[in-house]
């Protein structure tokens, strides 16, 4: 699979690859690195919006 | 500093206003049947974007390869719904910025309404990030009286 990194398109076989996550009470993170002779080249990340903290933080009451 | 998510109170009064409009259906304020645009913007970590926030600014944007100021298009594809007493809407696909370098960190998003003077609509946060050449998506809750992004209840 080609990877886009710092460096260019590169083949994923010559990165090593970290992936990750975390989830706490107001959203799902995870993220995906390509490392390339110690140097990060390469991080996205996914967050995933979850109910708890918006519903208390977002609904408001009017009036 | 500090980021904090909420609904903007300038966004309640606008709505009481007939401000906004996610929709073209109902919205009499408006004298086209045309949704207005809205806009997602990244903030740093550092940034004060919170319930005092009424209108995108670019001061502490985010700025890096591949992003514009200003943030990409927010997708309501549906229209605003309600069940019970509690009315709702999400945007109907993830926002997402493809091919960027952030490499300060940010934690904070903005959505804004970019046809009505850039008006702020809300803010949300989350775990501080940095994206490296890379590709940065936020992925929405379910859209429902429950979980939906914006509610009014």
């Amino acid at each position: 699979m080609i990877v886009t990194t710092t460096k260019g398109e590169m083949d994923d076989s010559l990165l090593e690859k970290r992936e990750g996550s975390d989830e706490t009470d107001n959203e799902t993170i995870s993220f995906t690195e390509y490392w390339l002779d110690g140097e990060m080249v390469h991080r996205s990340v996914h967050v995933v919006l979850k109910r708890n903290v918006f519903s208390e933080g977002i609904t408001q009451m009017i009036g | 500093m500090a980021n904090t998510q909420a609904m903007c109170t300038s966004f309640k009064v606008d709505l009481l206003n007939a401000v906004h409009a996610f929709n073209g259906t109902g919205v009499p304020a408006h004298t086209a049947s045309t949704a207005d645009t809205f806009k997602a913007a990244l903030y740093l970590a550092s940034a004060t974007v919170n319930a005092s926030t009424t209108a995108y600014s670019s001061t502490n944007e985010v700025s890096g390869t591949g992003y514009t100021a200003g943030g990409v298009t927010v997708t309501f594809g549906t229209a605003p719904s309600s069940t019970s007493t509690t009315a709702f809407i999400t945007p109907s696909a993830s926002i997402t910025f493809s091919a960027v370098t952030l490499s300060t960190a940010f934690d904070a998003v903005l959505i804004y309404n970019s046809t009505q003077s850039n008006k702020a609509v809300s803010v949300h946060t989350f775990g501080s990030q940095t994206v490296t050449a890379g590709t940065f998506t936020l992925t929405m809750p379910t859209n429902d009286s429950s979980t939906g992004l914006i509610r009014l209840a």
